[in-house]
């Protein structure tokens, strides 16, 4: 079940119901967690009746119509509509996705939609990802090298750059980290697997000239080895990666190499 | 009047818009040692460079010979003559060291036998002056633009950059013609910002959401534009929106020009391979108007597909399965997830797409911004890069794979200009309030709008009218209708509806302001591209087929402050930058 970090002394509540105005026969009810902090109201579950005759195929596609047709004060974070920008990631149906690719007909019953879980809800659907960004910025994302020719590219075979393939698509989402029990309890500390997964990246880009400071980094209790291998993450990935391997091959790396 | 708590900031420059050109100005400012603020309304690496799939164009030569002049005439023929010829020479002659540059942040390009960044062939990329297929485009897969970004995101953390993030920049701060900072709504919070800067660098992209299909984000407004607008400042060559030949059939979702450059073709509904008819050389990699116009003809002419014979299929099929895999992976998931097709069995069915906005920002290969007041001249404290600014290299039709190079080579070219013109710490003189307060009255009406219409509602009619106004055919007719429909929708601001009184994260409100950013740069592309009677790149008149360099080898340069709109010309720059190179004279256009 979702959970979600609640302000104090709150619980969430039966929301407005908004039936459908369209005299639509094909109708499906979407409930949707709702939340202002400027006012001092509790959160609430809203439910729309919307119209899925005239409706395309995503979930996105529900959010927009609406917003677009029901009510505006709907808040939620979208930009590219094609799952390569990760911004309206949430939780579907029980499940973390991105809101552009997921099918809503592959959910069945009434459709839930929450934030993604155990992350502070800055307004309705929209997650307070700045811990994890913060998380990113600490395993340094960015080459290492000191190249001695200037003018040209750093040279690495294709089976080297091939490393990279299932890394470097990652896109932020944070589907993978917030479905991850361990990030629930140890998120300030725990890495968890987007970031490990990123951490991995720059671990095995043949350029890195640092790639023992690297591993010495995320070799650590509570950075890396809160990973349980769950695999929450790797079915949560709405782009097909898998930050669980990732993070077994850190492991592996570590157990095999003297650092 | 209206009054709101406003928390100041003192910066040497403001970055707005954290995309591709954005990072890449903040790094090198961050590097030159100016205290630097990098305002966006989306998270980074969520901008819209992330979608860019193809390629970066630099002749490189690691497939073959290549010559950067090679490249400045492709770009010059691709753009139409509308291009200016000085920033193009600077563009193609600094494009191998931006790229390699890039390579050495870190970006995960694929590779060659012998471990050299990997190029293919794209549209109008030709060797020795149009004689023959170059392959100049350097790729990360078919996930090129969301490689760099994410690399450039990396770089501006290793440079500490101050970003402010999930803010919305409202309008900016100017006195006596000169810019001097910027006005932003925290959305976190609701609180607002006032930003002083010596220099105010404009990075936020094109407004393709001015139209109904587009595989343009949702976030692609153009509010630099606008603010340059509202400030007072013309807009340029605002009628060429350049139409992606390759978006899919009802979603709009890109499919890169890499899938043609790695062998895929189009096709109409007798299966024929038409880009044959069209251009006869390069085929189906002729530049994207001319494939974009090609189909429409297919279309127009009943060889369309489907029930509706209303979009071509794109083949790709035949190519090695191991081929998709390692360079187009990226188009093949979203071929299944948008329209249901596996690849590496079936066409996928395609339609031209709005895509690029070749107008924006007028400035000059320094990234300065201009105007013309009698003669060109800069605006003191302003800069515009990326899609958002005019500098001119793509004229009146860009390149394929010439849109994320802008970005680098301009963003570092902005960052080079700030840091000779600019005394990092240098003290802010005092601004008075009243810029302050017209734009928190604008803020603040809108904000407490009780009309009838909701923002979705004008905002489909604007992007309807411009679908059917104002596309890839256009006559004197459709543009007049154009011209009043969009005049109609704009006077609909004076009845819209905020429903959501909130201050954080009021997206009934961002996207309010985000429409009146949009429906101003509306009313100057359909008003740029009714007074231009001749047809030339992505502008197409059926009324005046003929390009017509005499009367219109000349920018469009449009100002409008929402209820007058004037359009006024400048001269294209007929000059090199230096004698490495010699000026390209108009020549019929044909591939």
């Amino acid at each position: 079940m979702v959970q979600i970090n609640l302000p104090k002394n709150s619980v969430v509540e039966k929301g407005k119901y908004y039936k459908d105005k369209t005299g639509s026969k094909n109708l499906r009810k979407v409930n949707v967690y709702r939340w202002d902090p400027s006012t001092e109201e509790n959160p609430r579950i809203d439910t729309y009746e919307v119209d899925m005759d005239n409706c395309p195929s995503k979930v996105l596609d529900i959010l927009n119509k609406i917003k677009n047709e029901i009510d505006p004060s709907l808040a939620y974070r979208r930009s590219c509509a094609h799952g390569v920008c990760g911004s309206c990631a949430m939780n579907m149906g029980g499940k973390n996705g991105l809101a552009c690719t997921t099918s809503h007909s592959e959910i069945d019953g009434d459709l839930n939609i929450y934030p993604l879980p155990h992350l502070n809800v800055k307004r309705d659907l929209i997650g307070d990802l700045d811990g994890l960004y913060k998380q990113y910025q600490s395993i340094e994302p960015w080459l290492k090298t000191n190249p001695k020719i200037n003018s040209t590219e750093i040279f690495q075979s294709k089976k080297d750059r091939e490393k990279l393939d299932g890394a470097y698509e990652c896109i932020m989402c944070a589907c993978c980290s917030t479905s991850c029990p361990s990030y629930w309890w140890n998120g300030d500390k725990y890495l968890g697997p987007a970031v490990l997964l990123q951490a991995y990246r720059w671990i095995v880009d043949s350029r890195d000239d640092e790639r023992k400071a690297r591993l010495k980094k995320v070799a650590d209790e509570l950075k890396l080895y809160r990973c349980h291998t769950i695999l929450n993450c790797t079915s949560a990935c709405p782009k097909g990666l898998n930050p669980a391997k990732a993070i077994a091959e850190i492991k592996k790396m570590l157990a095999t190499s003297n650092i | 009047m209206s009054t709101y708590k406003i928390i100041d900031h003192e910066y040497d420059v403001v970055v707005l818009g954290a995309g591709g050109s954005g990072l890449r100005a903040a790094v090198g400012l961050s590097e030159s040692g100016l205290k630097t603020a990098c305002i966006s309304k989306v998270f980074p690496t969520r901008s819209h460079t992330s979608a860019a799939q193809g390629g970066i164009s630099a002749a490189l030569g690691n497939m073959g010979e290549d010559d950067w002049r090679w490249h400045m005439y492709d770009t010059v023929k691709g753009a139409d003559w509308l291009g200016d010829q000085d920033s193009i020479e600077y563009l193609c002659k600094e494009a191998p060291a931006a790229v390699i540059e890039l390579e050495k942040y870190g970006v995960p390009f694929s590779r060659t036998d012998e471990g050299k960044i990997y190029q293919r062939p794209f549209g109008g990329m030709t060797k020795n002056y149009g004689n023959g297929v170059v392959q100049r485009t350097c790729a990360a897969a078919d996930r090129t633009g969301h490689a760099i970004l994410h690399t450039l995101y990396g770089q501006a953390l290793k440079h500490n950059t101050e970003f402010f993030i999930e803010y919305f920049a409202l309008d900016l701060l100017m006195k006596d013609g000169e810019c001097k900072g910027l006005i932003a709504w925290n959305l976190n919070d609701g609180t607002i910002h006032r930003f002083r800067a010596h220099t105010v660098i404009i990075a936020t992209g094109g407004y393709g959401k001015v139209y109904y299909s587009a595989t343009s984000a949702h976030t692609c407004t153009g509010d630099g534009n606008a603010m340059v607008l509202r400030a007072g400042l013309p807009l340029q060559d605002m009628e060429f929106v350049q139409f992606h030949p390759t978006g899919i059939y009802g979603h709009g979702t890109l499919i890169s020009e890499g899938v043609r450059g790695e062998g895929g073709y189009l096709i109409n509904s007798k299966g024929e391979r038409f880009m044959e008819r069209y251009a006869p050389n390069a085929k189906d990699l002729a530049s994207r108007d001319v494939v974009s116009r090609s189909m429409s003809i297919e279309i127009n002419e009943g060889r369309g597909v489907g029930k509706d014979q209303d979009h071509v299929l794109l083949n790709l099929s035949h190519l090695d399965k191991d081929v998709i895999a390692e360079r187009l992976p990226g188009i093949s998931d979203a071929a299944r997830l948008f329209a249901d097709v596996d690849v590496t069995k079936d066409p996928i069915p395609v339609v031209p797409t709005v895509h690029y906005n070749m107008g924006g920002i007028p400035t000059n290969y320094k990234a300065e911004v201009l105007t013309v007041n009698g003669s060109e001249k800069t605006v003191p404290g302003l800069m515009a890069i990326g899609e958002a600014a005019c500098v001119s290299v793509h004229g009146a039709n860009r390149l394929g794979s010439n849109s994320l190079i802008d970005l680098v080579v301009f963003g570092r070219a902005a960052a080079k200009r700030a840091a000779e013109l600019i005394k990092p710490g240098t003290p802010h003189e005092d601004l008075g309030e009243s810029e302050t307060q017209k734009c928190l009255d604008r803020f603040d009406k809108l904000r407490n709008a009780k009309g009838e219409t909701g923002t979705a509602e004008l905002r489909l009619a604007m992007q309807k009218t411009m679908q059917s106004k104002c596309a890839v055919f256009r006559t004197e007719k459709n543009l007049k209708e154009g011209v009043d429909e969009i005049r109609k929708t704009y006077e609909g601001m004076e009845s819209i509806s905020v429903k959501d009184k909130s201050l954080v994260f009021n997206t009934d409100l961002v996207e309010t302001l985000e429409f009146d950013n949009l429906i101003r740069q509306a009313v100057t592309t359909v008003e740029s591209a009714y007074h231009r009677k001749e047809s030339r790149g992505a502008h197409a008149r059926e009324d005046y087929p003929k390009r017509d360099d005499e009367k219109f080898m000349q920018h469009t340069l449009a100002w409008c402050d929402g209820k007058n709109t004037k359009i006024s010309y400048r001269e294209v720059h007929k000059s090199t930058l230096t004698n490495e190179v010699q000026y390209f004279p108009p020549q019929e256009r044909v591939y």
